[in-house]
């Protein structure tokens, strides 16, 4: 399935790009992201430290072994600092 | 009820003027503003966030401080984008009968906007740039409610 990934913050630093389409076969979070470490270094060093990622699955904040059913949108960041 | 994500500053004020306060009914206003705080080596703070999810996340900080208190009006306006040190980030209206509601639902919404609300702080200063990690404590407040 096609889907699609942004990144923000350093996470869109060090992977070198805001956004991106990608073809997995990804069931969970999890699985993605071991796709995406598998692809290149950048990701791999991005994805090091999964305590500093959070995730969002079509603008909603999610959990890693969440599922990628349906999901058109998913959005990986550092904790939030608003306010 | 109005939630507001932009570039350009706002004046307390006339935010504060827009709140409709049902004629009789609101007996207090709390009004909370961040602004942008540093030493002098911090020159500015870029704030980037997601567009698509930070309306939605901040309509529903909104909307769970609704449901916990009786309150008139709130307003939420928040910044993103390049901003110089002192200058206003953000800032929180609640309008409600009583002033426990207002202050408890103002520092509600303000520990749920500081880990819930999809922003990311960059400061620029003297000595390059650095992303502001969370600060754990934020994260913490959020079990007192």
């Amino acid at each position: 399935m096609k889907i699609k990934i942004l990144y923000f913050a350093w996470l869109r630093e060090r992977i070198g790009k805001s956004s991106e389409v990608i073809e997995t076969e990804a069931k969970t979070v999890e699985q993605l992201i071991k796709d995406l470490r598998s692809k290149e270094e950048r990701y791999d060093f991005a994805f090091s430290d999964l305590s500093s990622v959070r995730v969002a699955l079509d603008q909603t904040l999610s959990t890693f072994d969440s599922s990628l059913k349906n999901v058109n949108e998913v959005a990986f960041f550092p904790p939030m600092t608003g306010g | 009820m109005t939630v507001l994500v932009q570039e350009k500053n706002f004046n307390l004020a006339d935010e504060i003027n827009q709140l409709k306060t049902a004629d009789g009914a609101t007996g207090a206003i709390i009004s909370f503003i961040g602004i942008v705080r540093g030493d002098k080596s911090l020159k500015a703070l870029e704030l980037e966030h997601y567009p698509k999810m930070t309306f939605t996340a901040l309509e529903e900080i909104k909307n769970k401080a609704l449901k916990k208190w009786n309150l008139i009006d709130v307003r939420i306006v928040h910044r993103f984008g390049h901003l110089s040190l002192g200058e206003q980030i953000m800032m929180v209206a609640v309008a409600a009968p009583h002033r426990r509601e207002a202050f408890e639902a103002a520092d509600y919404i303000m520990d749920f906007l500081k880990s819930r609300a999809p922003f990311w702080k960059k400061e620029h200063g003297d000595n390059g740039s650095v992303w502001v990690n969370a600060n754990p404590e934020d994260e913490k407040s959020l079990a007192r409610w």
